[in-house]
């Protein structure tokens, strides 16, 4: 890449040596002479800088602490209420036995009032989601398509029936959707769950084909969780689509509907839910909660506390440096205090 | 001969067997060099391998060697026959091939190449880890995506560089040689890649040599040519080959059909330019052959109308392209000290590997039970109904697998793309020293060279610079500046300013005007004395004096074409600069060489042509110190003419003569040197009839002489050359460089010490020391010059007990000598010689050299052995830590310019020997200045930053990873996509660093030379060492700590899924290492901000690519989360948390503890600093303007 020497200019006659000057022509950018900014951090920068971020991020921590206080949340703990009192030494199998009766009801006290529309999720703990086995185990061309309902790569051990036709949808993740089900009431009267528009429509567009129909699914030697309707399309099967969304978390929420009315304050809400999924096998814990949301999403006072903490920090820090300046001042660029200069006797 | 040779030494016997192999005197730049390097090996100090080798070509052993030759070892050519040479060794063709590869062999030999280096190993042995099934952690394609873009990069550079020599070869192996044709007897266009070794080739002047080829016959009657070797060594100066009498007599072609008789035995190829050891059969005559009966590929021939020849060897057989093995390979400091992290690195990428795998155990024992059931988990496969388990084997493998799983995921721990950045980096950085208009030298058209690639930044710590001194301090032009002639001085014309031309000596020779090349100024009375017709006796000893310098030399005289066409130039062309010097100055005064055969000479003595005959000639020796010519003049007498050094003329002069003319020419002498100048004695007899007899048949007997010629040649010299009348001394002037002394000043403002390393003697050594400012009248020298090991011993003891004594004076003179403001305090000099170093360097004084040395200023090390000035580098080298540099432009040098860390060139008239073995090569000395302190700081900040950035950025980036998995039950799931986890750090981050690499400059240029004290930051290894490194690491934990936890504990229990938070978090890092870099940009150019912002939007752009892809999990999971405004706020927080303990320290550091190099910047941007003050006073210095 670099001359190593050409012998052409020996060869040549001298005085078209003299005329092919190698000599480098000039231009700011080989002779590294660009315009350029110097930043340097001068104490009014350092100082403005550190002012600049407390007086940006204390009112945003502030004003994050509000929302997050705003936000209505109620959270009820089921798994271990849910199972009748002669069960709870075994709860696995009572969960596994299909002839106990899994319904459960409980009621609880709206705190504050909580407006439209107030989202219902349920909340599972310790449940690994992002579990390395778990994760890949899906296949998101047999999802799209029909065409490709053959397509059960990295769905073992959920990929095919024991005669070899493809399980739609297929994989760890589908064959364990969550089956529990919720339902709210006031005084005898219903409160309506909407079910509708709780997936990502992306999702529902492009991801989750409108012609592939469940097939096969959970017929194998162990059920992981729901049953899907085999008349219904994917993507219409939100409660999958929102499934399949895998969390990031081993304590994660799912959104499970939206309850389209305001709850009043001191309202008394019984819920009736169908205690399905099994947890227990994994100390696994479910949670059901409603909650109202703000600009910030959901109920979490961390990020306001973040940015109180870090706003108050920088204030702290301008603060210091302006004494720091005051108490020993140095000329910027003073050649004294170049280490020669400062002590001619050697260091 | 016999009894004889029995008192000397073998090593005397070597010595004297290099000198007969030259036929001419192998005189002044050239015998200095030789005569140090062979009075050290007569002390038992190591040959070099071409004197060792020439040794073999003795005469006496010629027997012996002929019948070594016979054997095995020796080629056979026939000459004329290509068919017929040596059956047993095919011989190549005539073309050459410097280019590696082949269109087919390019793939699988580049990979060869690449996978050399053994991280690439490691990064290759992680992708064929990931094809397992079982611990296939990416997809297949994007694992091997990085180092597949490696390889590709350096392959398209490799490919690229290997067309551009494909091409050259081309072109060489294209051009035409005219062959004999056996049938014919006609000489035959051939092309060069089609001659064989055996063919007979004819070359026409100035044309290039196809091949390693003997003479046969040249055009001058005598068998001389003369050939021009700047390509192969770069002495631009012509030498001469000769052709054998016996093959002169009939040289092949049309009228002498070849005859089959001719056989050459010759060596087998080896790289020894300076060595050919063969002999040749004609006609049943053995005739020998040695070096000066070969011409060699890549020379010129010169002033000569043909030659022809047979060729010997062809091709990559060729001394020449055995010689190009190309740079020498060195590892960089930097690069050595970052193995030492890389190592470090290693060993925490395995405990986080450990962690993980331990962990997976742990959680595996105690969930065993729960994973039957477990969703997530399912340890068995139901499908089959019968009871086997799915993909699980048991902890301990879980474990294991577990643990090569973290190193896929992990393994960029080591930064892959740092190995091709640091390439990319020093690319860009070289593009910048080569087009440095500050290092391009003027006079010899030269540009700055990088021939090694990798060692850019040493030039930013270097702490000892071995200078040699011909040629590198001094310009190695010699110019006559006085004369003393019968012991008056006349130097008047070096103190006269004036020369109008008048003293240009024109001569009118038919129409044509001739004049030389160059002229001298001239003392007007000198010239006033010689033009008085040589009444006096005081002129005509200046007469004969001139004389003396026009014909005892053995200059070749070459007229030269100008624009005008009236005019010629003589050029004066020989291998000695002193005489070149003595011949233009004779011509200057009217004693103009003319024209040179090997019979005679022709002189122009004052308008008037003379044709003397030159009736022998005695070469220069180390043992005379001195030549002499005899020649008869027109007038019919025969004059010896001698010339030499004084101590050796002045044995040899007639004591009757009066005694105050000599001590007043020994006056002028004392007072020549002391001003720095060279200085020559030229002495004269006239030899009686019966003296010229009785020397002639002498000189012939010793000439025939089959054995130890040298030896009875130099018999005869001596017994010729006595009884001399002195004519008088010559004083030249070894001009300096330009900027020497300011560059020198410069570079111990700069904490380098220069060691000054020259064959010269003592004197001389001294004087050029003074005139180049190393060595100050305040200096207390300490001088070594010891002929016994024990001298030496007492003489370093009392250097040791002297600088104890300063030491007790002034508290540290290591410190003071570091710090170079020791104007005040004592500074010692050390002045040692090459015979002393002898006794020294292989004794265990050695460590008593090392440490008076060490402790004095300068050093100066005079009439050392080429392979000595190796061993003082080596010195310094096995004992410190310091990075040493060497400099020179000769072939003496190359040596030591292998041996120190870097190796730097000059690209002068001396040329190529010591370029080719560099690792830079410039055009002048003071351009180590900009160099240095310039390029070499630059250098060195950016690659000492670039590399712990990338250690910094990759760590981040998988102590985020590392905290993630801590939340997946230990299993390597990654949040981020692993498209993103490769492309991290080819893409998003890779272009900032390396634009940073290239173009930022903590200190602009004129500060930097303003203050050369700066340099020291990286003497000290202040931008790159463990502490530095640890601290970045701290950095990079924190932030890491920062980037992961903020989004975790802001996105705990939510609905958050694992695409968004992967995306948040990949952004986030991105922004955050990106702002890292730009907090300790030091000057923002328009490139710096398209590379730094530009990265962030080409990760945004790549992140929403991947999540518009549907076949992903991650469909459209960015589009979702920018669309929530935790997610900013997230992102912000985390930016402004991971820069906090960054910034503060940083500013903090500046403020409070403020490095030299920050100090600089503040006054480079407060204070503007006086371009007028800081220029370098680059106006010639002069020692005789004193």
């Amino acid at each position: 890449m670099i001359p190593t020497g050409d012998s052409t200019p020996e060869t040549d006659g001298a005085t078209e040596r003299r005329k092919k000057s190698k000599k480098p022509n000039y231009s700011r950018f080989t002779q590294q002479e660009l315009p350029a900014c110097k930043p340097l951090l001068t104490p009014t920068i350092v100082i403005s800088t550190f002012i600049l971020i407390g007086v940006l991020f204390i009112p945003i921590g502030l004003a994050s602490l509000s929302a997050s206080g705003n936000v209505v949340e109620i959270v009820y703990r089921y798994d271990i209420d849910c199972i009748p009192q002669q069960s709870q030494d075994d709860k696995l199998a009572f969960i596994q036995s299909s002839v106990t009766n899994k319904t459960c009801t409980t009621t609880f006290n709206v705190p504050k009032n909580m407006k439209a529309p107030v989202h219902i999720y349920y909340e599972l703990d310790n449940f690994y989601q992002n579990h390395r086995r778990y994760v890949k185990s899906r296949n998101d061309k047999q999802l799209r398509s029909k065409a490709y309902e053959l397509e059960t790569t990295n769905c073992a051990p959920e990929a095919t029936t024991p005669d070899g036709s493809p399980i739609v949808p297929c994989g760890l993740i589908a064959w364990s959707l969550f089956n529990d089900t919720y339902s709210f009431a006031t005084q005898s009267k219903v409160i309506e769950v909407n079910k509708k528009n709780i997936a990502w429509q992306s999702d529902k567009d492009h991801k989750f084909g409108s012609d592939v129909y469940p097939k096969n699914f959970q017929q194998g030697g162990l059920i992981g969780g729901a049953k899907l309707n085999e008349s219904i399309p994917l993507s219409e099967q939100e409660d999958l689509i929102v499934w399949m969304r895998t969390a990031a978390l081993p304590q994660f929420r799912k959104l499970y509907g939206r309850i389209e009315r305001d709850l009043a304050a001191n309202e008394q809400i019984s819920v009736t839910i169908e205690n399905n999924y099994n947890t227990y096998s994994f100390e696994g814990e479910k949670r059901l909660v409603l909650s109202t949301t703000s600009w910030i999403g959901g109920k979490n006072g961390f990020l306001g506390v973040a940015y109180l903490t870090i706003g108050s920090l920088c204030i702290f820090l301008a603060v210091a440096f302006i004494v720091l300046y005051l108490l020993k001042p140095r000329t910027l660029g003073d050649p004294s205090y170049l280490s020669w200069n400062r002590n001619p006797d050697g260091h | 001969m016999a009894g004889d040779g029995l008192t000397i030494s073998r090593e005397e016997e070597e010595e004297e067997e290099e000198r007969s192999l030259a036929p001419l005197p192998s005189s002044g730049r050239h015998h200095r060099r030789k005569s140090s390097a062979s009075a050290a090996s007569r002390d038992g100090f190591p040959n070099p391998a071409h004197v060792r080798h020439l040794s073999r070509t003795e005469t006496e052993r010629l027997a012996s060697s002929q019948r070594e030759l016979a054997d095995s070892n020796s080629r056979i050519v026939f000459i004329g026959d290509p068919g017929g040479s040596d059956p047993r060794f095919e011989t190549p063709r005539n073309s050459i091939r410097t280019a590696k590869y082949s269109p087919i062999t390019f793939l699988p030999r580049n990979l060869f190449e690449q996978f050399r280096r053994l991280s690439y190993i490691y990064f290759l042995a992680i992708v064929i880890l990931n094809q397992l099934p079982q611990l296939a952690v990416f997809g297949r394609g994007a694992s091997a995506l990085p180092l597949a873009f490696v390889l590709l990069v350096t392959a398209v550079k490799d490919a690229y560089e290997d067309w551009r020599r494909h091409r050259s070869d081309r072109i060489e192996n294209n051009r035409a040689a005219s062959v004999l044709d056996p049938q014919s007897g006609r000489f035959l266009s051939k092309r060069w890649k089609e001659v064989r070794v055996g063919e007979v080739l004819k070359v026409l002047a100035n044309e290039s040599i196809p091949c390693d080829m003997v003479l046969l016959a040249t055009s001058d009657p005598t068998g001389v040519a003369y050939i021009q070797t700047i390509n192969l060594d770069g002495e631009s100066n012509l030498k001469t080959r000769y052709a054998k009498q016996e093959t002169m007599s009939r040289p092949p072609g049309e009228d002498h059909p070849v005859d089959s008789a001719g056989v050459i035995r010759c060596e087998q190829p080896n790289r020894n330019i300076y060595g050919f050891l063969g002999n040749m059969e004609v006609d049943g005559k053995r005739v020998s052959l040695g070096p000066a009966n070969i011409i060699l590929r890549g020379c010129e021939l010169k002033n000569t109308a043909w030659v022809i020849g047979v060729a010997v060897y062809t091709g990559s057989e060729t001394k020449v392209m055995l010689n190009s093995s190309g740079a020498p390979s060195k590892r960089s400091r930097l690069e050595t000290r970052m193995n030492r992290e890389t190592l470090l690195l290693s060993a925490i990428l395995i405990a986080l590997c450990s962690v993980v795998a331990i962990c997976n155990g742990i959680w595996l024992g105690n969930h065993s039970d729960d994973l039957e059931l477990a969703q997530f988990f399912r340890k068995r496969d139901y499908s089959d109904g019968d009871d086997k388990k799915y993909n699980y084997s048991g902890i301990g493998t879980q474990v294991f697998f577990a643990f090569l799983m973290s190193v896929i995921v992990f393994q960029i721990m080591i930064p892959i793309s740092l190995y091709i950045s640091m390439e990319l980096v020093r690319l860009g950085q070289a593009y910048f020293m080569v087009r440095d208009a500050n290092l391009y030298d003027e006079s010899s058209n030269s540009r700055f060279q990088c021939r090694a690639l990798n060692i850019n930044e040493d030039l930013g710590q270097i702490k000892y610079v071995f200078s040699d001194k011909t040629g590198t301090l001094t310009e190695n032009k010699m110019e006559f500046q006085c004369a003393s002639i019968r012991g008056v001085d006349y130097s008047g014309g070096r103190v006269s300013s004036r020369d109008n031309g008048e003293a240009h000596y024109i001569l009118a020779a038919g129409k044509q005007i001739l004049k030389p090349k160059m002229s001298v100024k001239t003392d007007p009375e000198l010239v006033r004395l010689l033009k008085n017709k040589g009444d006096t006796e005081q002129g005509k000893r200046a007469r004969e004096f001139f004389l003396a310098l026009a014909c005892c030399n053995t200059i070749v005289p070459l007229v030269v074409d100008t624009s005008d066409p009236k005019q010629k130039l003589i050029d004066y062309q020989g291998e000695s600069p002193d005489e070149q010097a003595l011949a233009y100055a004779a011509a200057s005064y009217g004693f103009v060489l003319i024209e040179r055969t090997s019979g005679h000479i022709i002189i122009d003595v004052l308008g008037n042509r003379q044709r003397y005959d030159v009736l022998g000639l005695h070469e220069f020796d180390s043992d005379r110190k001195r030549m002499s010519v005899i020649v008869c003049g027109p007038d019919k007498t025969i004059n010896l003419f001698v010339k030499g050094a004084d101590n050796s003329m002045f044995g040899i002069i007639q004591n009757k003569v009066d005694l105050s003319m000599i001590d007043a020419t020994k006056a002028n002498l004392h007072a020549y040197s002391s001003l720095g100048l060279r200085t020559l004695v030229v002495g004269m007899r006239e030899l009686s009839r019966k003296e010229f007899e009785e020397w002639q048949s002498a000189y012939e007997n010793a000439n025939t002489s089959l054995m130890g010629r040298g030896k009875l040649l130099r018999a005869v010299a001596s017994n010729v050359e006595r009884e001399l009348h002195i004519l008088g001394a010559s004083g030249i002037e070894d001009k300096l460089q330009e900027g020497v002394p300011e560059a020198i000043e410069s570079m111990r403002q700069a904490g380098i010490k220069v060691w000054v390393l020259t064959g010269d003697k003592q004197e001389t050594a001294i004087s050029i020391g003074f005139s180049c400012k190393l060595l100050t009248e305040a200096m207390t020298q300490i001088v070594i010059n010891c002929n016994s090991e024990e001298s030496c011993r007492n003489k370093l003891q009392d250097a040791v007990a002297m600088y104890r004594k300063f030491a007790v004076i002034s508290p540290d003179p290591f410190e003071n000598a570091l710090t170079g403001t020791g104007s005040t305090k004592v500074s010692m000099a050390l002045i040692i010689d090459g015979i002393s170093l002898v006794y020294i360097l292989k004794t265990k004084l050695e460590e008593e050299l090392f440490k008076v040395a060490t402790a004095c200023d300068v050093v100066l090390c005079c009439r050392v052995a080429p392979l000595q000035k190796a061993g003082i580098v080596s010195l310094i080298k096995s004992r410190t830590d310091d990075m040493t540099l060497a400099i020179g432009d000769g072939a003496n040098d190359v040596s030591m310019i292998q041996t120190a860390d870097v190796g730097i060139g000059i690209s002068g008239q001396e040329g190529r020997q010591a370029v080719m073995a560099s690792d830079f090569a410039m055009g002048q000395f003071r351009f180590l200045v900009p160099l240095l302190l310039v390029h070499g700081h630059w250098n060195y900040q950016r690659m000492a930053y670039m590399i712990l950035y990338n250690f910094y950025r990759n760590a981040v980036f998988v102590f985020i990873l590392f905290w993630y998995v801590l939340y997946t039950a230990y299993t390597l799931t990654t949040a981020i996509t692993e498209w993103s986890t490769v492309l991290y750090s080819i893409v998003y981050t890779a272009l900032p660093t390396i634009v940073v690499g290239v173009l930022d400059k903590d200190l602009s240029r004129k500060t930097l030379m303003k203050y050369p004290q700066l340099y020291r930051s990286g003497q000290r290894d202040e931008r790159y060492n463990l502490k530095l490194f640890t601290l970045t690491m701290m950095d990079a934990v924190w932030q890491s700590v920062a980037t992961f936890y903020i989004p975790y504990l802001a996105y705990r229990q939510s609905t958050v899924d694992v695409s968004s938070l992967g995306d948040l978090w990949i952004l986030a890092v991105v922004i955050l290492v990106n702002i890292h870099l730009a907090t300790d940009v030091f000057r923002w150019y328009w490139i710096t901000h398209v590379a730094v912002w530009g990265c962030i939007g080409a990760t945004l752009i790549c992140v929403i690519i991947i999540d518009c892809i549907w076949t992903l999990p991650g469909y459209w999971a960015i589009f979702k989360i920018m669309g929530t405004g935790l997610f900013w706020l997230c992102l912000l927080g985390v930016i402004v948390a991971g820069m906090l303990p960054h910034f503060s320290v940083k500013a903090l550091k500046e403020y409070l503890m403020p490095s030299d190099i920050q100090i600089a910047r503040e006054m480079d941007k407060f204070r503007r600093i006086n371009a007028a003050t800081m220029e370098i006073q680059m106006n010639r210095f002069s020692m005789l303007q004193l």
